[in-house]
């Protein structure tokens, strides 16, 4: 059994949902263009991920497993509604960015990874435990993106400007694809190669090798 | 075992629907708990935003220079509705409660525009606008508001556009809602690009709208300058876009009869 404390910090780095599992990289790379809205999609998720875990946990042993999948997009989908309501009661200016990316979260797959494939063998507080590890990890690889993409895109961190842009009067020269959605893809490529050559044992074995070149011979 | 009793048909029915009950009672509740909060939010946004275009608040400030919120800095503005039609106050409806954006989806209470007259690709013209109005201590209009929108690259840009006390001169100009590329015709929202914008000449010498966002200004001191704006770089169809909406809602099928009685004291 593993203990708390393990389940919290397990998803930062050893385990982490993006880089190692690969999960959720639609909304990591559609949000983190500033930091803002990084920190509250990160929120957003952590919450979504530990309840729904904590739910579907407490619900486990009375869930027909033939209808279980429906029942937890259900509850899934309740929560992100209640999220996005949320949002758009306290956090205004940023639920208008961000309304759409919120009720995506349903089909983030962390949160559904985590409710079929721990919360339906674990206990409750467990479950919620790892909801929040998972989102931890999640913010922790979102955050990182989210530092290097906002003041190489536009000169700002939270929106106080850090690199002064031509734009403004400044010298630096924003770089355009850091606005952009593939320029998540290449830094999560590279924060995945920096983990993987730290942490050796989350590299994970070739699918396939390529066979050797056969000796071309003439058929006589 | 409990298994086979829980897996039965009739198990997971009642599993089914109580989870249904359960979550729809958790999203209604939440839906109609917080919606009096979402629309005081929208409406304090909206102001917001007009008081931004007028440039009586800076951008992501609550209170002005001297403390004032946006209740407070709105309070000054006389909200009316305008028959875009004839140019004249339409007092029977109610400027508060009046919906713009939704008026120009009824059919009964807007226009379809034909390609050829709808520079702003909006395709809808609504009957009546609203406008904003602040006015000095003498009563002559100090600054007007006027809503405008149109489409950019990716998507209709929603903004205001305010006026001199003259109405041919632009005081200001804001986006509160758009979609174009950050960094490109997302710069819309630049301060800097913004505030080239103020003092900017409408109309020319026949009086027609003459606004034009162009790659490498007229000259200082010529009559052509008067009427331009740099263009955005790396956005030509946000710029042409943004050049077209503006003259369309200053033009006659936008606010111009307005202009033109509030300018020859009509209105």
């Amino acid at each position: 059994m593993a203990s708390s404390k393990e389940v919290l910090f397990n998803p930062i780095l050893d385990n982490n949902p993006i880089a190692l599992q690969v999960l959720g990289i639609c909304s990591a790379l559609a949000v983190t263009v500033s930091m803002a809205n990084t920190l509250v999609m990160c929120a957003a998720v952590t919450a979504v991920t530990a309840f729904s875990s904590l739910f579907i946990s407490l619900l486990r042993n009375h869930m027909p497993s033939s209808i279980r999948i429906i029942v937890q997009m259900t509850i899934i989908a309740s929560l992100v509604i209640v999220v996005d309501q949320l949002l758009q009661a306290y956090a205004f200016a940023i639920s208008k960015t961000l309304s759409v990316f919120v009720g995506l979260i349903i089909t983030n797959c962390i949160v559904l990874g985590r409710a079929e494939g721990f919360a339906m063998q674990n206990g409750p507080w467990l479950s919620f435990v790892d909801g929040i590890g998972n989102g931890l990890g999640y913010s922790a690889l979102l955050v990182s993106v989210a530092l290097i993409r906002e003041p190489l895109g536009a000169g700002t961190l939270m929106g106080y400007e850090i690199l002064p842009t031509v734009n403004n009067g400044g010298w630096y020269v924003p770089n355009g694809l850091m606005l952009l959605a593939p320029s998540a893809f290449f830094i999560i490529g590279l924060l995945i190669w920096a983990l993987r050559s730290w942490k050796r044992e989350q590299v994970e074995s070739a699918d396939y090798e390529i066979a050797e070149n056969i000796q071309y011979r003439e058929a006589h | 075992m409990s298994q086979p009793k829980r897996e039965g048909i009739g198990n997971v029915l009642i599993f089914a629907v109580a989870v249904c009950l359960v979550c729809s009672v958790l999203v209604s509740g939440a839906a109609v708990a917080l919606k009096p909060v979402q629309k005081a939010n929208r409406v304090l946004d909206q102001k917001k935003n007009v008081l931004i275009a007028a440039g009586v608040l800076e951008e992501g400030a609550t209170t002005d220079a001297a403390g004032r919120g946006v209740e407070a800095l709105f309070a000054d503005f006389e909200t009316r509705v305008v028959d875009l039609r004839t140019g004249e106050y339409a007092d029977d409806i109610d400027a508060q409660s009046f919906d713009q954006l939704r008026s120009a989806a009824d059919p009964s209470r807007s226009t379809a525009l034909a390609t050829g007259e709808d520079p702003a690709t909006i395709k809808r013209l609504e009957h009546y606008g609203l406008v904003y109005l602040k006015r000095d201590s003498a009563g002559t209009v100090e600054t007007a508001v006027l809503p405008i929108r149109g489409y950019g690259l990716w998507g209709t840009l929603y903004g205001y556009l305010a006026l001199d006390s003259d109405l041919e001169t632009v005081a200001g100009i804001g986006f509160y809602q758009h979609q174009e590329t950050p960094g490109l015709g997302g710069e819309v929202e630049n301060p800097r690009w913004k505030s080239q914008w103020a003092g900017l000449s409408l109309f020319d010498d026949a009086g027609a709208p003459a606004v034009a966002l162009v790659k490498g200004k007229a000259p200082e001191g010529s009559d052509a300058r008067s009427h331009q704006v740099d263009a955005l770089s790396g956005a030509t169809m946000t710029s042409r876009g943004v050049q077209n909406l503006v003259n369309f809602w200053v033009g006659d099928r936008g606010y111009g009869a307005w202009l033109e009685n509030m300018r020859g004291g009509r209105v």
